[in-house]
């Protein structure tokens, strides 16, 4: 973090550890756009890291993240870190984890699936493989890998 | 673990050992279906057949099996007399039907649509197709025909031929087979492949899985040959079709090479796949596969719906 020409925030969260490339991704997720208008949003995509090689870098100040955010995330980032800061000091640290089951985040890509249709529901995948990670529609049973299309 | 209360949504909602009781209890059925003899476990039980889509065979069975119980049905035979015409969903119709009937039967165009009926359901749903999806009662009488010629459901060798896509008995057969330990031998037109997704899942249970497209190799050492209709409305155009459903047809000559115990299955209804002089040889077991479907069924909504066992 020391050589990032980004200003410290004083309230908010830092997503950290992105997978290179997939921050535009990871602000669309939590959709910047609604954010007041005095919050500074900080994008570094492209940053070198120890652990991941290249990596991308969020900070969003003055919002904390949805427990449907952090779960959107771990979809799209699996390796992210998500960083509390709360007057400038970091006040919670935690990796993404996968749900069981992912409810509300991902359109089903089967077109004919009942959760496609105009009825009283959720869209609902159960995880079944984590890395990678494969989910499973809990209606129609189709197998998803490829998540950035679906979002809903 | 007992199956009664529960729903049956797809054929991986039965362990072996449960699927192998349900065979067990069809078999028992049969004297029962044929009306032979008489039992009413059913007796005050009223069954809703919600039938979203058309079916022969599926919907007189399961009606069959009902009142060959001594119960007795309520019938959505067209979607288009309810008032999801008028735009009532799914689960609305759903919701009101399990406050009339003890269980539900359920055909539905959209794959996913028996779990959402599950759900709105304080009854029991049993799926009896759901678009694309699932036909879990499908699979069971397919076994049981299997398992009623040869006595056994592993190390058969079984041919599934034809719209291996698309076609949603064969990939809960299938299934069910790699369950069981059978060989799984596939053979389709280039673009009716069995999907790669699928193959994944199959290997994970173990299962043996070849490939033969040429129709008389395949039959050579198999005990099974599992037909299915090749769908017209999967092609373009008229002459690609008659292509492909002209190299699938089965008849005495592709069954002189066969084993003489081989037998020749169809889920029904048959768009000229099979030869009517098959019907005359004793490879023919598509009509035997169609009458075990009340016995099989009758099982079923006994075991979901029946006098519920002591200590099951």
């Amino acid at each position: 973090m020391r050589e990032l020409k980004i200003t410290p925030i004083k309230n908010g969260t830092v997503i950290d550890h992105i997978g290179n490339g997939m921050a535009l991704e990871v602000l669309r997720i939590l959709d910047v756009r609604s954010l007041d208008k005095d919050s500074t949003v900080s994008v570094a995509i492209h940053v070198r890291s120890g652990k991941l090689g290249w990596k991308d870098i969020v900070k969003v100040e003055n919002m904390e993240l949805s427990p449907r955010n952090v779960n959107a995330i771990a979809l799209i980032a699996p390796t992210a870190t998500i960083s509390i800061i709360r007057d400038f000091k970091v006040r919670e640290k935690r990796t993404v984890d996968l749900p069981p089951q992912i409810v509300g985040i991902l359109r089903c890509p089967n077109p004919n699936c009942i959760s496609n249709q105009p009825e009283p529901l959720e869209s609902e995948f159960d995880v079944l493989e984590r890395r990678p990670v494969v989910l499973s529609c809990a209606f129609c049973e189709r197998r998803v890998d490829d998540f950035l299309e679906h979002l809903a | 673990m007992s199956l009664h209360g529960r729903d049956v949504i797809s054929i991986r909602d039965l362990s072996r050992e449960e699927i192998e009781s349900l065979l067990d209890a069809g078999r028992k059925m049969i004297p029962f279906a044929e009306g032979t003899k008489v039992t009413r476990p059913l007796e005050n039980k009223i069954v809703a057949m919600a039938f979203f889509e058309p079916s022969t065979r599926t919907r007189l069975s399961f009606e069959s099996a009902v009142q060959r119980l001594g119960g007795s049905c309520l019938t959505i035979a067209d979607a288009g007399a309810t008032s999801m015409r008028k735009g009532e969903s799914l689960y609305d119709t759903i919701r009101m039907l399990s406050s009339y009937a003890d269980a539900i039967v359920i055909r539905h165009p959209n794959e996913g649509s028996a779990r959402l009926a599950a759900r709105a359901s304080d009854r029991p749903v049993l799926n009896a197709g759901d678009g694309a999806g699932q036909h879990p009662t499908q699979t069971l009488l397919d076994l049981a025909t299997m398992r009623e010629a040869f006595g056994t459901l592993t190390g058969l060798r079984v041919v599934l031929l034809g719209d291996l896509k698309y076609g949603r008995t064969v990939h809960s057969l299938a299934y069910a087979l790699a369950l069981f330990g059978s060989e799984i031998v596939l053979s389709s037109p280039e673009g009716l492949r069995f999907p790669d997704e699928r193959r994944v899942e199959l290997k994970q249970l173990g299962a043996r899985l070849t490939d033969q497209p040429d129709v008389h190799q395949a039959v050579r050492d198999a005990d099974v040959l599992y037909v299915t209709r090749i769908q017209k409305e999967r092609f373009g155009d008229e002459a690609e079709y008659r292509k492909v459903a002209g190299s699938y047809r089965i008849d005495a000559a592709v069954l002189a090479r066969a084993k003489s115990r081989l037998i020749v299955m169809h889920p029904l209804p048959r768009a000229g796949e099979i030869a009517p002089e098959v019907d005359r040889t004793p490879h023919a077991a598509y009509f035997r596969q169609a009458f075990l479907a009340v016995p099989v069924r009758m099982a079923l909504l006994n075991a979901v719906l029946g006098p519920a066992k002591r200590g099951g």
